[in-house]
């Protein structure tokens, strides 16, 4: 069923998105013009919120890196990097952000402005060795926040410990305060900390908001797709008050889809879960496979992971701003690393929340961190649960590794073993 | 009497198949794929035709399978080869849980249900080290015919080890032993041995059920249905049509399809049209 104002807001989330990230692009471009410096960050606990509040400009080095391969000029740059000594077997990400540094900023999206500054978590054990670089390179000034994980796959955490963890990481955001401080010569404005964090809390309640409402039927939005372009929002204006407009808005279009009725495939006949990082070299067709077949990817642990937990919905308290984003850090960024290294324990929530279908798990050859523990939870999911589950392995960067013929031979056999299992459940039934 | 086929285009070869009503198998094709796969496709089924001494126009539903299924033009439909070998092993031998396909490039490992529903499937991925491949990498260093490769393996005891990272390495590696004054017959088994640690890797992957069913080309290489059979302490069923299963099932998918549309309700086993 669709309606006179379908035109007005269907597919807004989508143009917004983008209008939104060229438009930072474009700021970016002009930083690194004027030969300003800028705060380089990483998804999981990226603490945006903190660094705006001093306005340092934020580059996120991750998102650069998969634009080259959406835009399909990856390959440039991973060959330019391994020409300057970077191995093949290394992360495609690092490689295509040091093709890009040693362009002297140079990106199909813009001029990407140098790194005064680099804050990274332990969420991936690349970042460390990722902000050396620019600190060999710039002489960036590095600051490493230890997120204490999960302790345990079952028991669950003690008061004691968990208050001595908020303490830890409680102590490392001050000593970042300290060290913000010292680079921009700016007192921390706490009333401008708590406004970004009023932005934050309202992204935070939308992500959580738009990822429950793909458990409608049709789903609204495709989890591999559209939810990328919403995870771009999401993490690089995380605590602005764009961010936060596009945000508000986004629901608004998705439940109006869910009020309607309104897929994003006409037959959407199979729901899938995405478990891992998308083929960013063949973004559409890989998709394409799938959607061919009437399967739709209603959710992903992608869309957790790559939020920096943002998914929790996490509500910081405005009035303790400081005590409130370590918390909300401790929180968001343990549970990146859990859906990130524990998709058997997500998974067994998605599929029951989501009426999933079957499960796509994709493991990616340059990033060894999210791809090492997939075959193994595949297997225990299998263990544990009934359901059909596909196994296919690509790149997230580099299209060298990406071969559609092998792809999509496993992907046909997955899909007409879910029309055979189909078939006999309806005999059956 | 209506007819189907199965056309699967293999990376190496082409293989037709025609069964008649009740499933039987009553015509085989087997070509060089070559490099038109569209020509190599219709030769086939010509050739299955023929074999059959049936007409064309009596076959009422063609299925491609293999990598060059959509090149088969004529086909009604396309059905990936993991599903067809399942379905043609468990024809051959309806108690198969698991089965092992060996081509030209690729290896399937594939667990089945009891009612021949595909449950897992693993191949290998990236690279032809434990495929055919393989093997016609040390045929070709070694100057032996394929056929002739099992047979003399199977004259040792004494197998070298090769490694099973790569194919073209493996040829290297084959000069190597030859060089260092090693039997063919040593070298031989290596290769072999090689090949089905790699297999049994993939089987592992989905999970081991007995019976196994060995179908594909390699499956007439006796050689490799020993080594296997060794290593796996199992016994494998192979068949002499084993390497004409994945055409045969999809074969038996066209004749479900017919079967289903005579019928007046769609009860039957149909795959996807």
């Amino acid at each position: 069923m669709t309606s006179k104002h379908d035109g007005d807001i269907l597919g807004r989330g989508k143009s917004q998105g983008a209008d939104l990230i060229r438009d930072w692009f474009g700021q970016l471009s002009a930083v690194a013009q004027n030969g300003g410096d800028s705060a380089y960050v990483f998804v999981m606990g990226s603490l945006v919120e903190l660094l705006g509040a001093f306005d340092l400009p934020v580059v996120f080095p991750e998102i650069n890196s998969l634009q080259t391969a959406v835009r399909h000029v990856a390959h440039e740059y991973l060959e330019e990097a391994e020409d300057y000594g970077y191995s093949p077997d290394i992360c495609g990400y690092v490689k295509a952000d040091v093709a890009v540094q040693l362009r002297g900023g140079d990106h199909p999206a813009g001029s990407i402005p140098r790194p005064a500054l680099a804050v990274l978590t332990n969420a991936c054990n690349t970042y460390i060795k990722w902000a050396e670089i620019w600190e060999r390179m710039y002489d960036t000034r590095m600051f490493t926040l230890d997120v204490p994980g999960t302790r345990s796959a079952t028991a669950p955490e003690s008061d004691q410990q968990y208050r001595a963890d908020l303490a830890y990481v409680d102590g490392q955001i001050r000593e970042l305060i300290a060290v913000c401080e010292a680079m921009t010569g700016q007192r921390l404005d706490l009333k401008r900390l708590g406004d970004r964090l009023r932005n934050a809390n309202t992204m935070n309640t939308c992500w959580k908001r738009i990822l429950e409402l793909n458990r409608r039927r049709p789903g609204v939005f495709n989890a591999l797709t559209d939810g990328t372009i919403y995870l771009g929002v999401s993490n690089a204006l995380r605590g602005t008050a764009e961010g936060a407009q596009y945000f508000v808005d986004l629901v608004e279009e998705l439940e109006y889809k869910a009020d309607h009725g309104i897929g994003t495939v006409d037959d959407e006949t199979y729901r899938l879960a995405f478990v891992g990082v998308p083929c960013y070299p063949s973004f559409r067709r890989f998709n394409e496979m799938f959607t061919e077949w009437g399967g739709e990817f209603v959710t992903s642990t992608y869309l957790w992971f790559a939020s920096g937990g943002s998914n929790l919905g996490f509500q910081y308290d405005p009035g303790h701003p400081i005590e409130s984003l370590a918390e909300g850090t401790l929180l968001s960024v343990r549970d990146a690393m859990d859906s990130m290294f524990h998709q058997d324990r997500v998974l067994q929530g998605m599929i029951d929340d989501f009426e999933l279908d079957g499960v796509v798990f994709h493991p990616i050859k340059s990033c060894r961190t999210v791809s090492t523990g997939l075959a193994d939870g595949r297997r225990a999911l299998m263990e544990t649960r009934d359901i059909p589950t596909l196994f296919i392995e690509s790149d997230m960067m580099d299209r060298r590794v990406v071969s559609e013929a092998q792809l999509k031979n496993r992907i046909d056999a997955f899909f007409e073993g879910l029309a055979s299992r189909r078939q006999r459940e309806m005999v059956e039934a | 009497m209506a007819y189907a086929a199965g056309v699967d285009v293999g990376s190496t070869q082409t293989k037709a198949v025609v069964v008649d009503e009740e499933a039987a198998l009553v015509g085989r094709a087997l070509i060089d794929t070559g490099a038109n796969v569209i020509s190599a496709a219709e030769n086939a089924f010509a050739q299955a035709l023929a074999d059959a001494d049936v007409p064309e126009e009596e076959v009422e539903y063609v299925i491609g399978t293999g990598y060059g299924r959509y090149k088969v033009t004529f086909g009604n439909e396309q059905v990936t080869e993991i599903s067809c070998h399942g379905r043609g092993a468990a024809h051959m031998f309806p108690k198969t849980r698991t089965v092992l396909d060996m081509g030209g490039q690729d290896t399937k490992a594939i667990r089945i249900s009891e009612d021949g529903e595909i449950l897992d499937f693993c191949m290998n991925d990236k690279c032809a080290a434990g495929t055919g491949r393989f093997l016609g990498a040390a045929s070709s260093a070694l100057e032996i015919p394929l056929p002739e490769l099992g047979p003399i393996a199977l004259r040792s005891n004494r197998p070298v080890r090769i490694s099973t990272t790569c194919t073209v390495f493996a040829e290297s590696e084959v000069l190597a032993w030859l060089g260092r004054g090693s039997k063919v017959e040593d070298i031989l088994l290596g290769v072999h041995e090689s090949i089905a640690t790699r297999s049994i890797a993939l089987l592992r992957r989905v999970g081991i059920e007995s019976e196994i069913t060995f179908t594909g080309g390699v499956a007439k290489n006796t050689g490799m249905v020993e080594t296997l059979q060794r290593k796996l302490e199992l016994p494998l069923n192979v068949s002499p049509e084993s390497h004409f299963m994945g055409a045969l099932g999809a074969a038996l998918f066209a004749l479900d399809h017919i079967q289903a549309h005579r019928r007046p309700a769609n009860a039957g086993k149909e795959m996807a049209s």
